[in-house]
């Protein structure tokens, strides 16, 4: 994970769940382009032509929840997002970004106040988060040092440690 | 400790084990469908992999897109099919031999109780039926665990939940869970454990246990589990486990939980998730006037022959109404080949509904029963998010198979009592 992302924010709410980001319909196919252009299709039909790449993805409570599907994660990724920033994570949405080194970021404060559009610059080394369209810094739950250590090795199949253990 | 923290303790091979501690588990079954295990051939294969640790530890059930639909997922599956026969995956359950993971799996004798089960589909929380910890995880967790044996966890808080006094007729264990979403909601229980206990919980059969563990998933959950008791063992002892000596542990009487949850089943009518999500619940009287287009009666959640004779009693000499579909795919083999000895099947078909081979199919939107724009579905599924069954105007109901049943003949959504069923003791 780089030490710093800069971004556009696309804003979405509570609750969203893994057959919004990849519709099960899709959940077949393996060629990266075609699954970006379904990413959150039934939430916004338009948004992988919307999004640029780059762009952060700021959610509410419960980032993820519902389906297993690895490719929740891998298509927000093939679609150019660099990082999902949510209040909370589903678990096992959560525990798939850390695996396949997507950035995810847990900040309970910066949602509110965020707009879409609103430029955002997320500092891992301090841990911050800032809406540099509003100049507001906010702080993020940082990691515990066992998933940091995933973090760091670029994904839990590249942590040498854990799969000697 | 409570059960959930025994489970751990016992599989990292520790005494005790807290909440927030992370520790590495050996895990007993390592479940796959062929959905997960085709992204996580991928993954092994791009990762360098080659060897699976344990490979009668793996259990690969097909049951997304089986029969396959297309030649996609035709693909998808024979690539699955290649990959068994090159680890030699002894435990590999083709269509026509299984059905859904989630009831295959126990009625086969490959869960026990106090097991670790980790499963490429987030439904594995099913087997807490079972009192196993089932945890669902992504297809890298699942190349980590074929690799290793192993994966880690973070120890979660455990929620109680109780269930006291008598259910009315036409309540099920649907109603039970639904009403824990009703009063939870959604995230309820993220990054939590689940115990359920009460003498309405071990008042329920087999199926009401999987149905009640099976949508802790939509709480967020971790695992949900029902400790193991003399149901338990006797449905395990009609498997290839049979005289197997189980783990019986329960929770510590001085056990600690996050919080304890308590509902009184006494007052509860049957539950109903609307559209577009599951801990949108309401009684189902009051809703008024929804006009239905299809009924769904399958599922891991409610689609075993358990299920299908509630359906059937509603159905019974009567037709489903002009304006609806009925579909109805036992979850299992097994579900349908005792639904046909028992004369389900014929009930189903002389109504007019359609009755299809075990599938996943229409429940996460495959095939089989694709609903279209501003279509009502009420569904015996556990998922009713935009898009889950096919158009994301599509508006699913979540209900227990009475509903489902009730709501086909009169083409609205329907409270069973409005149907003469004789009550039969
Ligand atoms: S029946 Fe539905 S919820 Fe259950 S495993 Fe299949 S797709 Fe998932």
């Amino acid at each position: 994970m780089s030490k710093t992302i800069k971004g556009k924010i696309w804003k979405f709410k509570d609750n969203i769940n893994t057959d919004v980001i990849i519709p099960g319909r899709y959940c077949h196919l393996t060629d990266l382009n075609e699954l970006a252009k379904h990413c959150m299709e039934d939430d916004d039909p338009d948004f992988a032509k919307k999004v640029s790449s780059g762009d952060i993805l700021l959610a509410g409570d419960n980032f993820g929840c519902g389906s297993s599907r690895e490719l929740a994660p891998i298509t927000l990724k093939a679609a150019g997002l660099s990082c999902v920033i949510a209040k909370s994570f589903a678990r096992i949405f959560y525990r798939n970004s850390i695996n396949i080194g997507f950035p995810i970021v847990e900040c309970t404060q910066a949602y509110d106040d965020a707009s879409v559009g609103d430029t955002f610059e997320i500092d891992f080394k301090s841990g911050t988060v800032t809406n540099t369209t509003k100049k507001k810094n906010y702080k993020i739950v940082p990691f515990p040092d066992f998933i940091e250590q995933i973090v760091k090795s670029g994904g839990l199949l590249k942590c040498k440690d854990l799969l000697s253990q | 400790m409570n059960l959930v923290e025994k489970i751990f303790a016992k599989h990292a091979g520790k005494k005790s084990v807290v909440p927030g501690e992370i520790i590495m588990a050996e895990c007993d079954v390592i479940m796959g469908n062929d959905l997960s295990t085709s992204l996580s051939i991928d993954i092994f294969r791009e990762n360098g992999f080659k060897k699976v640790l344990y490979p009668d530890k793996l259990a690969i059930v097909m049951s997304h897109f089986v029969p396959a639909k297309d030649i996609m997922t035709a693909k998808l599956c024979q690539k699955v099919r290649d990959w068994v026969k090159q680890h030699k995956i002894k435990n590999y359950i083709e269509a026509g031999k299984g059905g859904i993971e989630h009831v295959v799996l126990p009625d086969e004798g490959f869960i026990k109780p106090c097991d670790l089960i980790v499963g490429g589909d987030s439904h594995s929380v099913t087997y807490g039926a079972f009192g196993a910890a089932g945890i669902g995880i992504g297809s890298t967790d699942l190349v980590f665990a074929w690799v290793t044996g192993k994966l880690w966890f973070k120890v979660p808080p455990v929620i109680k939940i109780i269930y006291k006094g008598k259910k009315a007729r036409w309540v099920y264990a649907k109603d039970m869970i639904l009403l824990a979403l009703r009063e939870l909601t959604s995230s309820g229980a993220l990054y939590k454990g689940i115990e359920f206990d009460g003498e309405a919980v071990a008042g329920l059969d087999i199926a009401g246990r999987t149905t009640l563990a099976n949508m802790t998933a939509e709480l967020g959950a971790k695992c949900g589990i029902i400790k193991a008791d003399q149901k338990t063992i006797d449905h395990l002892n009609k498997t290839r486990l049979k005289g197997t000596k189980f783990d019986m542990s329960s929770a510590d009487s001085d056990a600690k939980y996050e919080k304890i949850v308590e509902f009184d089943l006494t007052k509860i009518e049957p539950q109903i998730a609307q559209p577009y999500s599951p801990d949108n619940v309401c009684d189902v009287s009051d809703l008024k006037r929804v006009k239905v287009n299809q009924v769904y009666i399958g599922s891991c959640t409610n689609g075993r022959v358990e299920d299908l004779r509630i359906a059937a009693q509603l159905l019974k000499g009567k037709k489903v109404h002009s304006d609806v579909r009925m579909i109805v795919t036992p979850a299992s083999q097994n579900a349908y080949l005792s639904a046909i000895n028992e004369g389900l099947v014929q009930i189903f078909i002389e109504a007019g509904a359609a009755v299809s081979t075990p599938t996943c199919g229409a429940c996460l939107g495959g095939f089989m029963g694709i609903v279209g724009p501003k279509e009502v579905c009420v569904s015996t599924t556990n998922r009713n998010y935009p898009g889950r069954m096919g158009d994301r105007e599509a508006l699913v109901y979540l209900a227990n198979p009475a509903v489902a049943a009730a709501s086909a003949i009169t083409g609205r959504i329907t409270h069973p009592e409005e149907i003469n069923v004789p009550v039969t003791v």
